[in-house]
């Protein structure tokens, strides 16, 4: 089953008490920063913090994520570390070119060398959050096979592009829209940025909406109190779910029978539909909206 | 691994909920000490002293005198603030040895 | 040494002779005299109005090892208790026992009288702080008693309780002693611990700092149980007394624990028009109104009433026609208090009526859900709201074993851990509440039912939270946080905690320093 990655949780590095419980809010992935959030002068008791944490607390079934530092600016380390610690995802920050990736990826895959690990089994997710970012997101997007998504950080992209975050959004139109091609073209996940008002939900809900209609996977969130909004807006209706469920018997019903054609009210069942059949049915379960059995 | 030394005293952590602070300098002979103020001091004060002779042990220091100010940390926070403080106390000026941490660190 | 049903072990020194130890959470129905006020009639012309504390304690006949009683409805903000006991303590008075309804932070000068000898014995629902810390360092020589909210109450109507002074604080009152909450400077709504006080106590003061003119209506406390009144300054803070609107939490895993919490009441048979519900003031047992809220708006489900000690939210659920009537023994904040004066169907009821099982039957055997606290629950489900983690005392019974044992469906809810502490443990240190009454239990990472009611294990088979056994959520929390040394006691026993119907639950040990 692919990966659901409606809802990635950042967590600040530095936070105990938020390394001990993120696990337990129901985000698809949480995302350690060592980047933004954390003072220079506490990158190294952070980094040791994070990596005693993922090597120690179970965190279920939960991605974990961690964003790094820039390569000449602690990135190493920290790199070192989380790969070592058996993190799932290294986030680079600021991605601006192809080149970026890879000068990360031959850093994770020395310690993966190194540390005896199975080489690409550390995957990777790129930030963008500049307009050279932007305008290289599909190359970036297809620079490495350990990518799994990539983000649009937007922030510093609004503050590059010499304007700001507004409610309706327009001012991200285009660097959502080239990102999720760049996605879809590389066949890896597109991610939302954050919404920073954490008291305004229905500011976020709005938001959500807009993005999940663009066609993105997910978005980041920075309060635990957005993500069961942020996963309401990705469950799926009534309809579409019985819709699912209808194509998925049907499909069953053709091959009990042995039936080469599968139809469903006279329409033909092709493989997009598919498709998208099993990705509401993957959201509706993990919305606890139905409970799929042996068929798993 | 070369060889740590504390060299100043340093300190790490905080004293938010659910973390430690633990301070820590020279105690040249006389082995380790610690003093302890832990909000859990009754159900895990043995524990917490366990896990920081332990890391200490690990990273072969042998005397330091450490003041430590426990919220409620956890096992993990512990030893991530006691191998940062001692780092921090011995100035280390090269990459940290990921290797000879992951050796005992499981 | 005697072991009760649930395997606590009651010193002989403490055993109830009348009630014995816990031997089960059902009600013993045996027949019992009720217990009477003595009565000095007021005769007409005579003036019950007097000029000072000070007076009203000499009129009484307050003598050396007496019981006094107070209520707490005036919570941080009361000013009466240790106003009394300063006047008391000057008159040289000792050996008291005092039987409030229970004790807050603010009346740490008791630790004062109770080393000067002035109170010597304790009833309550609980003891907070620096109180509590001290009784549990061996402060005392005799044991508090610890009884809920309708044990008390009980003990009172079955003379285990003969109060011979009862003082009132009252936020109004006229100079004949009639007296409600809901009017006044400082208003606290319910006076419905002080009712049972007035009807049983052989003298009955009134401390009031709004007298206002004969007859001072509605009546909570009537004139014909009431000695004497006094009018003093201020009986209080008016903002500990009653807080502004209390918060909802926004602390994400409170919230998290009230929506788990929700679900469970929604699936369960319980919830359709015209059920009944009680939530404690706690994070995530008030935020579970607002959760419910939500879904009995949308399946358009009407409560009969709401009960106990009531919050702003529930009176926003009457206004809104969600809820029939509200049922009041304790109004926690202003909201609340303005509604029982305003609102017909805001009732306030007493102690006994909400919760005694000495009565013929109290409120909360009408009750069909509660949600409660819990500072400690363990693997027999046996649930600790009385001593922290590290066994010292610093809450409250409450009406905790009261509505758990009555109500249809008990829900605790409860972080799995708080900081280091498991909530969930072998083996709780103190047990205020017997495992057999608690049905469901509520955490951050899913749920437990107890295996006694199968009938719910069947009915919850398939809602969408995550189920686990008791054992379970104790492996997950000591998982995170590691096993905790077992808290080392002394052989001295602090306190003693009754089961509602008298017998001894448990016992407090003075923990070794």
């Amino acid at each position: 089953m692919e990966r659901l990655r409606r809802t990635m949780m950042f967590v600040p590095a530095s936070n105990a008490g938020m390394l001990r419980d993120a696990y337990i809010y129901g985000a698809d992935s949480i995302m350690f920063d060592l980047e933004d959030s954390i003072s220079l002068k506490e990158k190294d008791t952070s980094r040791f913090l994070v990596y005693q944490a993922v090597k120690t607390i179970d965190y279920g079934k939960t991605e974990t994520v961690v964003r790094i530092n820039g390569l000449d600016a602690g990135g190493r380390d920290d790199i070192e570390a989380l790969v070592r610690a058996g993190i799932d995802v290294i986030r680079l920050p600021k991605t601006e070119t192809a080149q970026d990736i890879l000068d990360v990826e031959s850093v994770i895959e020395a310690v993966e060398k190194k540390a005896g690990r199975e080489i690409g089994s550390t995957k990777m997710m790129a930030a963008i959050e500049s307009a050279e970012g932007v305008l290289n997101a599909v190359e970036i997007a297809k620079a490495s096979e350990r990518l799994i998504g990539i983000a649009l950080g937007a922030e510093d992209y609004v503050t590059n592009m010499h304007t700001k975050r507004s409610p309706e959004g327009q001012e991200l139109f285009f660097a959502r829209s080239m990102i999720l091609h760049a996605a879809r073209n590389a066949g890896i996940a597109a991610l939302d940025t954050v919404y920073s008002d954490v008291n305004n939900e229905e500011g976020l809900r709005h938001e959500v909406e807009v993005i999940k209609q663009l066609g993105f996977d997910g978005k980041s969130v920075i309060n635990p109190r957005q993500i069961p909004i942020v996963n309401s807006v990705f469950a799926p209706n009534e309809s579409e779910i019985e819709n699912a469920l209808n194509v998925i018997r049907a499909i069953e019903e053709a091959e009990e029978k042995g039936s080469g054609v599968i139809a469903l009210n006279g329409k033909m069942i092709d493989k997009p539909i598919v498709e998208r059949a099993e990705r509401v049915l993957n959201l509706a379960e993990a919305a606890g909206l139905i409970k799929r059995g042996a068929q798993e | 691994m070369d060889k740590l030394m504390i060299k100043k005293q340093a300190i790490a952590g905080t004293v938010e909920s659910s973390d430690v602070q633990i301070i820590i300098d020279q105690n040249p002979n006389k082995g380790i000490e610690i003093e302890l103020n832990s909000s859990v001091a009754k159900q895990f004060g043995r524990r917490i002293r366990e896990v920081i002779e332990e890391t200490l042990e690990n990273l072969e220091i042998h005397d330091a005198k450490l003041v430590v100010e426990d919220k409620g940390a956890l096992d993990c926070t512990i030893k991530a603030r006691t191998i940062a403080v001692v780092h921090r106390a011995a100035e280390t000026t090269k990459a940290i040895d990921w290797e000879a941490i992951e050796e005992w660190n499981v | 040494m005697a072991e009760n049903k649930i395997g606590r072990q009651i010193p002989e020194s403490v055993v109830n002779k009348r009630y014995g130890t816990f031997s089960g959470a059902s009600i013993k129905e045996d027949t019992y005299q009720r217990a009477s006020a003595e009565v000095a009639p007021v005769s007409p012309g005579s003036n019950k109005l007097l000029s000072s504390v000070r007076e009203a304690i000499e009129k009484t006949g307050l003598k050396d090892g007496m019981t006094i009683s107070f209520h707490h409805h005036f919570r941080e903000g009361d000013a009466v208790i240790n106003l009394v006991m300063e006047e008391i303590a000057k008159m040289g008075i000792k050996n008291l026992s005092i039987a409030p309804s229970s004790i807050a932070n603010v009346h740490e000068p008791l630790i004062d009288h109770i080393k000067n000898g002035v109170v010597t014995h304790i009833t309550s629902s609980g003891l907070r702080d620096n109180l509590g810390a001290a009784i549990s360092r061996g402060l005392m020589n005799e044991p508090v008693i610890i009884r809920s909210h309708g044990g008390r109450a009980r003990a009172i109507e079955a003379g285990d309780i003969h109060i011979d002074v009862a003082f009132i604080g009252a936020p109004s009152s006229d100079d004949y002693g009639n007296v409600n909450g809901s009017h006044g400077k400082a208003t606290c709504g319910s006076l419905g611990y002080a009712q049972v006080d007035a009807k049983y106590a052989d003298k009955v003061v009134v401390i009031t700092d709004n007298l206002v003119p004969y007859p001072n209506t509605p009546i909570s406390i009537p004139q014909t149980q009431v000695d004497y009144v006094v009018e003093i300054d201020s009986i209080g803070n008016p903002d500990g007394i009653a807080k502004g609107a209390t918060r909802v939490t926004k602390n994400p895993k409170d919230l998290l624990i009230a929506q788990n919490a929700n679900k469970v009441i929604t699936h369960s048979p319980y919830f359709k028009n015209g059920f009944s519900f009680q939530t404690g003031t706690g994070g995530a047992a008030l935020a579970v109104a607002r959760f419910l809220r939500q879904d009995m708006l949308k399946k358009n489900i009407k409560a009969s009433f709401a009960l106990g000690g009531i919050t702003q939210q529930m009176v926003e659920m009457l206004n809104e026609g969600l809820v029939e009537k509200i049922i009041d023994v304790q109004s926690f904040d202003k909201g609340s208090a303005r509604s029982i004066k305003e609102n017909e169907q805001h009732y306030e009821i007493s102690a006994d009526f909400y919760a005694s099982a000495g009565t013929k039957g109290p409120a909360v055997n009408k009750l069909d859900i509660v949600i409660l606290s819990a500072l400690e629950i363990d693997t027999n489900f046996n649930v600790n709201v009385l001593t922290g983690s590290d066994g010292v005392i610093r809450g409250a019974s409450g009406g905790h074993c009261d509505t758990a044992a009555a109500s249809k469906m008990s829900i605790i809810v409860t972080p799995l851990i708080r900081g280091r502490i498991p909530s969930v443990v072998d083996k709780v240190n103190t047990v205020v509440t017997p495992g057999e009454s608690v049905d469901v239990v509520v955490t951050e990472v899913g749920i437990c039912i107890n295996p006694l009611r199968k009938d719910l294990m069947d009915i919850f088979k398939n809602i969408p939270v995550p189920q686990f056994t008791i054992e379970e959520l104790k492996e997950k929390a000591y998982a995170v946080v590691g096993t905790p040394d077992p808290i080392e006691y002394e052989d001295k026993v602090v306190a003693v905690v009754e089961y509602r119907d008298g017998s001894i639950i448990d016992v407090v040990q003075k923990v070794k320093e």
